[in-house]
């Protein structure tokens, strides 16, 4: 297998890589914000629920909830499992596990905004839902951009544990290539693979960052 | 007419009576000051009246509309969310320390609430905008950002951003507490202006000349009690032990 064969097959992981890191973003940037919501509740009960969801996503390995997700059909409804199930186990698994991580970054932003700014927003008449989406979420984004930008990252290279259920992303390309042909370059194609996008991530948000710095 | 009455009112802290029994009303185009030493009650007294805490007891009535009222429990109902909606309407509060929205320019800082609470035109709200920011000298930094603003600046613009929603009373928590000598000056001077164009206003304040010169009438507050009220000529020339003890910090 020459060079580009194999750039060309790494491209096609990558094509995988990056749908799991897109749809993972998608639902688990608003599903946080919703369990972020339940962490601060006035509701006790659902306080503890979303601590309780919060610790064990933290508190277990990735690679170990996208195996419960991927065999739980089976394993506990008896359901047979379609191998196109296996994309969705990753992207359930990730989304629900980075949304836990998500919360605590909103929870953070969110109580650091200060009480004066409700406060204003209040008097002048602004009602709840106004006032968070239009005073109290733009600084809280602004605020918590350096954190989003840590678990983006790691989201990146996260994306290879979905090898564990077979899903041909980059990684498991790479490693099968390695495998296959005895070779470590693959591997190290991958990582630099790896490497470029988490450039270009790191570059997006600081634009992103540039962009928010107009006031403090 | 009296635009605003406040009766018996009761607020505590832990059970702490904060504000023991107050009652205030407050007609059309009255300046009122209130002052007193730190932690007599007064800007808790200026929170209650604008329903940034809840009562514990006493009746709260706008325009002759009850916004809060005493139930049998010994503790307060307060009015259907929908009007304390309109009730809200009615007044506008300028915090100590400005409060004002860091990611929105100053212009937008005064035309947002007319617009997507009052639901005004962008036009209109531009235009009440513009007036205010040239009344209060803002018009060159209707561009900026409150952190490019000094402190004067910055109460001046929280001052538009309240006017601009035209309320009928204006309150002010010790509108220059959060600013040095210099910066006060300029602040007191629209408070002034304001006072000439008879804008009902409570001002809670530690500035006392400036309390003498703009007040029709001066509280005196403390320990959650009013002392003494009166015209300001009372109020300096005539004050009781306790009042005199407190002025005569200031006036020396």
């Amino acid at each position: 297998m020459n060079l580009l064969t194999m750039v060309m097959q790494l491209l096609q992981g990558m094509v995988i890589t990056t749908e799991v890191f897109v749809l993972t973003l998608l639902f688990s940037l608003p599903l946080g914000l919703v369990v972020s919501f339940g962490r601060m509740s006035k509701n006790g009960l659902l306080r503890i629920l979303t601590k309780f969801y919060i610790s064990v996503m933290r508190g277990t390995p990735l690679m170990l909830q996208m195996i419960v997700v991927y065999f739980a059909p089976y394993y506990v409804f008896g359901v047979k499992i379609a191998s196109s199930y296996r994309f969705i186990a990753v992207i359930m698994a990730f989304s629900i596990n980075y949304a836990a991580y998500f919360a605590e970054i909103y929870r953070g932003g969110i109580e650091a905004v200060a009480v004066g700014q409700y406060e204003a927003a209040k008097v002048l008449g602004y009602n709840r839902f106004q006032t968070f989406f239009k005073i109290v979420m733009p600084q809280v984004i602004k605020h918590i951009l350096p954190a989003v930008t840590n678990e983006t990252i790691t989201l990146v290279k996260d994306t290879s544990l979905a090898f564990a259920i077979s899903v041909a992303e980059m990684f498991t390309l790479a490693k099968q290539i390695a495998a296959a042909q005895t070779t470590i370059m693959p591997l190290m194609v991958a990582g630099l693979f790896y490497y470029i996008f988490n450039l270009a991530v790191a570059a997006g948000m600081e634009a992103l960052e540039k962009k928010l710095s107009y006031y403090r | 007419m009296k635009l605003l009455e406040i009766n018996h009112l009761k607020k505590e802290f832990d059970g702490l009576g904060v504000i023991k029994d107050i009652s205030l009303s407050v007609e059309q185009g009255e300046v009122i000051s209130i002052i007193g030493p730190s932690g007599s009650g007064k800007s808790t007294l200026l929170r209650c009246a604008t329903m940034l805490e809840n009562m514990d007891g006493g009746e709260l009535i706008y325009h002759g509309e009850k916004a809060a009222w005493e139930n049998e429990k010994g503790g307060c109902t307060y009015a259907p969310k929908n009007d304390l909606k309109r009730i809200r309407k009615y007044f506008g509060l300028v915090f100590q320390n400005f409060n004002l929205f860091p990611h929105y320019s100053v212009l937008k800082n005064i035309i947002d609430a007319p617009m997507s609470v009052d639901k005004i035109s962008k036009k209109e709200a531009m235009e009440r905008a513009e007036k205010l920011l040239a009344q209060l000298g803002l018009t060159d930094k209707k561009d900026a950002y409150p952190y490019q603003l000094s402190g004067g600046q910055q109460q001046r613009v929280s001052i538009a951003r309240a006017l601009a929603l035209q309320p009928e009373i204006l309150f002010f928590d010790e509108p220059t507490s959060a600013l040095d000598p210099e910066l006060t000056g300029e602040v007191l001077k629209v408070i002034k202006e304001l006072a000439k164009e008879h804008m009902t206003m409570i001002i809670v304040t530690h500035e006392m000349q400036f309390a003498r010169e703009v007040s029709d009438r001066i509280i005196f507050m403390e320990d959650g009690v009013i002392q003494q009220q009166g015209t300001p000529e009372e109020i300096f020339t005539a004050p009781n032990e306790r009042v005199k003890a407190f002025i005569g910090k200031f006036v020396g």
